[in-house]
């Protein structure tokens, strides 16, 4: 089986003709005319950021005064900053919790939806509702909420309990799950809709063949559903995991990264490398730290990849 | 077939000429040209008065978020201006300094032609080339040896060469709401004169009242910058500059030290610091005025700020000078702000921005008429006419500015009494020289873990911070 697929695409590239491949035909050139807006657009606001960023991680540069060639110096000083020990262990602790509470979440909210048999529509929409919501708006939202006194929102809420109050943002033990809360609130309605439909793409028969043998709905959802939609939790789980590590806007405008550096992510670092000293920031070292991140991501992805082709492969 | 191939292979040459020229164009930008487009010192001839030729100068003068009659104020005073200078069309732009926008704005090229800049950034500035030499414009007004000497040197390079005009100067202050103090029994007319009186007023307000007795800012740099303040207070230094002129980081003083365990007591034994422990200078300006804080410390000038972008109710307000320990080296932390040029401008820019920085904002500092216009302008606009400051000239020129504008003071004089009739007894010292801004945003942290960790090790987390200054301070 795996023989037959390894050497099928070798078979269809020998039979091109080599030369073609230089050949621009009147179709081809209008290919390249229409496409010519979107390569300067790439290459000015993707390509060049990215060689310039390169460039930058190997100079001593804050933009105002004349860059100046320091090798790997940047990469050493990120590596000997404290703090860089501190945003990896609270960006994995982030990923952590938004695995653990925010990867399940939607796929529960869409096998619910997807069971339900009236305004199906209407659960679709409010679901992904949070996500048309401005970021800002969404954290400047939920700020009010997590106001630490007793008559904050959900200290109230909480109170009718006899629970809390809780100290929410204010504490270094309950920022980031306050922040966890809301990331999952806001990005959980576009995995939903994912999720959603991909469900609808399940074969009703293999439900009606399980009901007929008696399964139950947590039987068939483990023996059914969730094998079914397996891809497409795979990528999924993929892009959360990518989402996760680039984690910054909302512990920017929830706590700047505090309280003590309980919030300080990765992105967060890169930022104040950049921005923080008002005399020009060290560009250099937020240059070098962006690409380790790059490298990291690429490295995991590539990983992730094979793994789950394996998987797919295997089963 | 080989004509398209030839049309093809002009297409993609084309393609390849714009996307280097685009790109050419982008890196024109970066910071290889800054350095040439900076004017060298003393080049900077000004023009004569009748050439008159049009110009445009953006200021950025207008504070996000003021009232629209804080707006009307500034647009009188713009037209003021044009009477005077009718060549000359002053753009009002939204400016307002944080050290993360300054940033961006720096980098980028996108400052205003004149913008303000803390004391603390004139000379890096003025080392990356990124403010302008006006050293002959401001001498040609005829003022330049009446500034303070301990003010100017914010603004002057190693040669005494003025890049940047002092425009106003404070002293920290405690800064107390009136209200709560009555609503819990004490008596605003007596604010504090101790650390320890503080420690109690807060601890009864919060008992009283319910909300926070005393609040410090912790975020945004502003953390280090009160602890600083505070450390200042108790007589405790945060750099030290040896014979050498090599600059030692002292953040883990005992006064430092002394400074968390009170606020620590404060917040975990006394419960009297609420429950909000993430504000900035702007949020708990913004708090103050809403009611929610007793006392915090911040600059001697808030008032201004709190009647245009927080609704401040005037009766609340109270200031008074910081408590200062009984020890030699106590002082007041004080500061200010430069205006200056930005250096992307032309000759006759800079002509028009010292013109627009003299009649703005040193006019009314200095002369009868410039005074009175300018309080004019504010008082018929419902705009804070008063607000106590520290002179940026001598004493004498600055008692004399406050009785030009006398009968157009509006605010509550009474209630700036505790500050304005002990704060020129107080010793000023001024803020650390040496990487100001880095070193405030390491002590950041330590202030919210005092605030946020019952169990937080002042020790252990000052010999860190101290630790991460020296390694900025070693980096130069």
């Amino acid at each position: 089986m795996g023989s037959i697929s390894d050497v099928a695409p070798a078979r269809e590239m020998t039979v091109r003709p080599r030369l073609a491949r230089f050949r621009i035909t009147r179709d081809g050139l209008s290919t390249l005319v229409f496409l010519l807006p979107f390569l300067v657009i790439f290459g000015l606001f993707a390509w060049f950021p990215i060689l310039r960023a390169l460039v930058m991680s190997v100079q001593d540069t804050n933009l105002v005064s004349e860059p100046t060639f320091v090798g790997l110096e940047n990469f050493q000083r990120v590596l000997a900053d404290p703090l860089f020990g501190i945003a990896v262990r609270n960006t994995a602790w982030f990923a952590a919790l938004a695995l653990v509470f925010g990867f399940p979440v939607p796929i529960i909210l869409a096998v619910i939806m997807s069971e339900v048999r009236r305004y199906r529509g209407v659960y679709s929409a409010l679901a992904y509702l949070p996500v048309v919501v401005p970021p800002v708006v969404s954290v400047l939202l939920w700020r009010f909420f997590y106001a630490a006194s007793p008559t904050g929102v959900f200290n109230t809420i909480l109170g009718w309990f006899g629970v809390g109050p809780l100290p929410w943002l204010q504490s270094a033990a309950t920022a980031m799950p306050s922040i966890v809360i809301e990331a999952t609130w806001a990005a959980a309605g576009s995995t939903v809709i994912i999720y959603l439909a991909a469900l609808v793409g399940v074969r009703p028969e293999l439900y009606d063949a399980a009901e007929v043998d008696g399964a139950s709905i947590w039987q068939k959802i483990r023996y059914i559903t969730l094998p079914q939609i397996r891809n497409v939790l795979f990528v999924t789980l993929i892009l959360q995991l990518i989402a996760t590590s680039q984690l910054f806007t909302e512990p920017l405008l929830f706590t700047g990264g505090g309280p003590a550096n309980s919030t300080m992510t990765v992105l967060l670092l890169i930022y104040k490398y950049a921005f923080q000293n008002s005399l020009g920031g060290d560009y250099g070292m937020a240059a070098a730290l962006s690409l380790m991140l790059a490298a990291f991501l690429a490295l995991f992805t590539a990983g992730y990849y094979w793994l789950t082709r394996r998987w797919s492969v295997d089963s | 077939m080989r004509s398209t191939t030839r049309r093809s292979a002009s297409v993609l040459a084309t393609f390849v000429v714009i996307t280097a020229t685009v790109f050419a164009a982008c890196s024109g930008t970066t910071p290889s040209s800054a350095p040439s487009t900076a004017p060298s010192a003393g080049t900077s001839a000004a023009p004569s008065a009748a050439e008159h030729e049009p110009v445009t100068i953006v200021v950025g003068a207008l504070r996000p978020g003021v009232t629209q009659e804080a707006v009307d104020a500034l647009y009188e005073q713009i037209g003021q201006f044009h009477d005077k200078y009718p060549w000359i069309t002053v753009e009002p732009e939204e400016y307002n300094w944080t050290a993360p926008t300054f940033t961006a704005a720096l980098a980028a090229g996108t400052l205003p032609d004149v913008f303000t800049i803390p004391f603390t950034d004139g000379k890096g500035l003025i080392a990356q080339h990124q403010i302008v030499d006006i050293d002959s414009r401001v001498r040609a007004l005829g003022y330049a040896d009446k500034f303070n000497p301990n003010v100017l040197v914010n603004g002057q390079d190693a040669d005494g060469k003025i890049f940047a005009v002092p425009t106003a100067a404070y002293g920290m202050s405690l800064t107390y709401n009136r209200s709560l103090f009555t609503a819990a029994g004490l008596d605003p007319d007596a604010p504090p004169a101790t650390w320890d009186e503080v420690r109690a007023a807060a601890k009864t307000i919060a008992e009283k009242t319910g909300v926070a007795g005393f609040a410090s800012m912790a975020t945004e740099n502003t953390g280090g910058w009160q602890l600083t303040t505070a450390t200042y207070a108790m007589g405790g230094r945060m750099e030290e500059i040896g014979a050498d002129g090599k600059v030692t980081a002292t953040v883990n003083n005992d006064k430092t030290k002394a400074v968390l365990e009170r606020l620590k007591a404060m917040r975990w034994e006394d419960k009297s610091m609420g429950s909000t422990f993430d504000y900035a200078w702007g949020t708990i300006n913004q708090a103050f005025a809403a009611g929610q804080v007793g006392m915090f410390t911040g600059g001697s000038d808030l008032y201004t700020w709190m009647i245009q972008n927080a609704s401040l109710k005037p009766e609340d307000y109270g200031v008074a000078t910081i408590p200062l320990e009984n020890d030699p080296n106590a002082g007041v932390l004080g500061g200010g702000t430069l205006a200056a040029v930005n250096v992307v401008t032309t000759e006759a820019e800079r002509d028009a921005a010292v013109a627009w920085i003299d009649f703005y904002y040193i006019q009314k500092l200095l002369t009868e008429e410039g005074a009175v216009a300018d309080a004019k302008a504010l008082a018929a606009n419902n705009q804070p006419v008063g607000v106590p400051s520290l002179p940026i000239f001598d004493k004498a020129t600055y008692d004399e500015s406050q009785k030009w504008i006398e009968s157009y003071i509006n605010v509550p004089v009474a209630q700036m009494t505790p500050f304005t009739s002990k704060i020129f007894d107080q010793p000023l010292v001024t803020e650390p020289v040496a990487h100001t801004q880095e070193l405030y945003a390491a002590l950041d942290p330590v202030v919210q873990a005092v605030l946020t960790d019952e169990n937080a090790d002042i020790g252990a987390l000052l010999d860190a911070a101290n630790a991460q200054v020296q390694a900025v301070l070693d980096a130069g």
